[in-house]
C-alpha cells in the first residue's frame, strides 16, 4: 500500500507541469471523474450549465448566446474577473451560426490586422480544450489553398511571404506533393483546372463546433455567469444617450454595459437601439454534408477557381460549403442554384465523387461587413459594446473574438490586436479588405 | 425563387444579377459631402422584411429591375423597371447639390 502510494506521488512528480495542476484540481471532467461516475451509475454529473432566471440587474449583459457571446462572457469572468454577467440568447444555446458552420480554423490572411488577430485565435484555439476541461476536438490537419494559374500561385507566395513575416506557418506546395497529401485528387494536366501548386498551413484545421459552444457555456456558467436560455431582446432601456440595460421577453434586466455579439441579426438589434443604418449586410450561407466515407481528405481544402471547401468530419462525412446564395437574407435556408454550383465544383476536383450521396444541407445568416473584416469596438452608443462583422469566418475567430472583446468591455478600449476593428474604418478610410473586394458585402 | 421580369415574364433566378441595395442615394457627382458619400457606399438599412432592391436580367433582356423581397421568406411581392428613377435627377439627394 505504502509502495503504491509512493507510485502515485512519483507518477504527479514527473509529469508535466499541465498535467500536474490538471490531476491537483481534480477537473470536473477527467478519466478518474469518467470512472468514478460510470461506477456509481451516473448520478452525479452537473448539467453543463444551469438555467437561472435573470437577475434584476448585471455588471455585464451580452446579448446572443453564440460562440462569441458565450466566449466573451468566459474571457469577462477568467481574465477580467467580472462574473456578475448574464448572456441572453433567445433561442437555445449553440441554434445559430456557431452549430451552423463548417468548422474551419485558420489564421492564413494577407493584411497585418486580420494575420495578427487570427493568429492570436489560432493560439487559443492550441490550448483550447486544456483551458476549458472540454475536448472540442481540436486537429491541426492543415489547410490548403489550391492554385490553378501560376499567377494565382504568386499570389499565395506572397500571402505565405506576409504570413511567415507575422510568425505565421505557411508553406508552398508542389502539385507533386499535393498528389501525394491527396491521392483522389484530380491533378491531371486534363483537369477542368488543372492544379499548379497551393499554399499549405500546417497548424490549421477543424474543431467540433457544439463541443466550442458547450464548452465556453460550462466554464462562463462555473465562474458565475448566468447563461439565459428563450430571452429574446425587444429593446433597450436608456438613460439620454447611455444604454443602461435592455427589456427582453423575461422582463427588464439592467446593467451597466451591455455587448452585442449577434452575427447576422445585428441590423435588427441595432435598430432596436435607434440606429437605423450599419455597414453590415445579412447574406444565407449554405453548408452539406454527405453520407460517412472511409477516411479521404485529411486536410481542409479550397478550390482555387471558384468558391468551394471541404474537409472530412470524424463521422466520415465530407463537410463542405461555397458561396452564399448573393442576395441579403435572414432566411436560415438557401436555394438551389448554389447547391448546383458547389457540387460541380466538388466535382471539378474529384470526379470519383459523383455517385456519393448529400445527407444534408443548411444555411446560417452572414453579417457579411463592407471590407469583409470584423468589428470589435466600445460603442456606437455609451454603455454600448458592438462585436459584428464576421462574413463566413466567425467560427475560427471564436476564442479571439471573446477574448479581445471581454477585453475592451472590461477596459472601456481596445486591445492592439482589435484596435483597428473599429465601426468608424469606413468613414475614416481605414478598411481592411483582405480580398480587395470593395464596399460589395457579398463577394467578400 | 423565380423573379417576374415585366419584359420576360417569370425566369430562375439564375438568369438574374444581384446589384444590391435599392434604398441607398448617389449624392451628385460633384458632391463634397463626405457623410452621403459615406451613407452611399457604406451604410445599409439591412432590413428583416421587405428590402427594396436592384436585380439585372442579364441573362435575358439584360433590363435593371426594381425589386421588392421579404428577406424572411424571400417572397416578392413587385417587380418594376428601374429605368423610371435611374439616373435621373430625382435619384440623387436634394440637399446634396454641390
Amino acid at each position: 500500500m505504502a509502495q503504491s502510494w509512493l507510485c502515485v506521488g512519483h507518477l504527479l512528480y514527473s509529469l508535466p507541469p499541465s498535467l500536474k495542476w490538471m490531476t491537483i484540481r481534480m477537473a470536473e471532467y477527467s478519466a478518474f471523474s469518467l470512472l468514478k461516475n460510470a461506477l456509481t451509475g451516473n448520478k452525479d454529473w452537473r448539467p453543463a450549465w444551469r438555467k437561472p432566471d435573470p437577475k434584476a440587474s448585471y455588471d455585464v449583459i451580452v446579448i446572443g448566446g453564440g460562440g462569441h457571446g458565450l466566449s466573451t462572457a468566459y474571457y469577462l469572468a477568467k481574465e477580467h474577473g467580472i462574473t456578475n454577467v448574464a448572456v441572453l440568447e433567445k433561442g437555445w444555446l449553440g441554434s445559430g451560426n456557431v452549430g451552423r458552420n463548417t468548422t474551419a480554423v485558420r489564421s492564413n490572411y494577407l493584411l497585418p490586422a486580420n494575420t495578427r488577430f487570427y493568429e492570436h485565435s489560432m493560439k487559443l484555439w492550441e490550448n483550447l480544450a486544456h483551458d476549458l476541461n472540454y475536448n472540442v476536438m481540436f486537429s491541426q490537419r492543415g489547410c490548403l489553398n489550391l492554385a490553378h494559374t501560376p499567377a494565382q500561385l504568386d499570389d499565395y507566395a506572397r500571402r505565405g511571404n506576409a504570413m511567415r513575416h507575422l510568425g505565421v506557418d505557411a508553406e508552398l506546395m508542389t502539385t507533386a506533393e499535393i498528389a501525394r497529401l491527396m491521392p483522389a485528387l484530380d491533378v491531371s494536366a486534363t483537369a477542368r483546372f488543372p492544379i499548379v501548386g497551393g499554399l499549405m498551413q500546417r497548424r490549421a484545421g477543424t474543431a467540433r463546433h457544439d463541443a466550442v459552444a458547450w464548452g465556453y457555456a460550462r466554464g462562463a456558467d462555473r465562474r458565475g455567469v448566468d447563461i439565459i436560455e428563450n430571452c429574446e431582446v425587444t429593446g433597450f432601456l436608456r438613460d439620454g444617450d447611455r444604454i443602461t440595460g435592455v427589456t427582453t421577453t423575461r422582463g427588464e434586466i439592467r446593467a451597466k454595459k451591455v455587448a452585442v455579439a449577434v452575427a447576422g441579426s445585428t441590423g435588427q438589434v441595432m435598430r432596436l437601439a435607434g440606429i437605423e443604418t450599419m455597414p453590415i449586410e445579412s447574406h444565407v450561407l449554405q453548408a452539406f454534408v454527405t453520407e460517412s466515407l472511409k477516411p479521404f481528405i485529411d486536410t481542409v481544402l479550397t478550390f482555387g477557381m471558384g468558391h468551394f471547401y471541404m474537409s472530412q468530419s470524424d463521422k466520415g462525412g465530407l463537410v463542405y460549403g461555397g458561396d452564399l446564395d448573393g442576395y441579403n437574407s435572414y432566411a436560415q435556408r438557401g436555394s438551389l442554384p448554389i447547391v448546383d454550383e458547389v457540387m460541380s465544383e466538388m466535382l471539378a476536383l474529384f470526379p470519383g465523387l459523383a455517385r456519393v450521396r448529400m445527407l444534408r444541407s443548411w444555411g446560417g445568416v452572414c453579417d457579411m461587413s463592407m471590407d469583409g473584416s470584423p468589428i470589435i469596438t466600445t460603442g456606437p452608443l455609451p454603455g454600448m459594446y458592438l462585436n459584428c462583422g464576421w462574413c463566413y469566418g466567425g467560427f475560427k475567430a471564436t476564442p479571439a473574438s471573446g477574448w479581445c472583446f471581454a477585453w475592451t468591455i472590461a477596459k472601456d478600449e481596445p486591445h492592439d490586436l482589435n484596435a483597428a476593428f473599429t465601426l468608424d474604418r469606413f468613414y475614416r478610410g481605414l478598411v481592411i479588405d483582405d480580398k480587395g473586394q470593395g464596399a460589395t458585402p457579398r463577394l467578400h | 425563387m423565380l423573379i417576374t421580369c415585366p419584359y420576360c415574364g417569370p425566369r430562375d433566378v439564375i438568369e438574374f444579377t444581384y446589384q444590391g441595395d435599392g434604398n441607398r442615394q448617389r449624392p451628385q457627382p460633384a458632391s463634397q459631402n463626405l457623410d452621403a458619400w459615406n451613407a452611399y457606399v457604406y451604410d445599409r438599412l439591412n432590413p428583416a422584411g421587405d428590402h427594396n432592391e436592384i436585380w439585372q436580367h442579364s441573362g435575358g433582356c439584360r433590363a435593371h429591375l426594381r425589386v421588392v423581397r421579404n428577406t424572411l421568406t424571400h417572397e416578392i411581392s413587385s417587380t418594376a423597371f428601374a429605368r423610371g428613377d435611374h439616373n435621373s435627377v430625382a435619384r440623387h439627394r436634394a440637399e446634396d447639390k454641390p
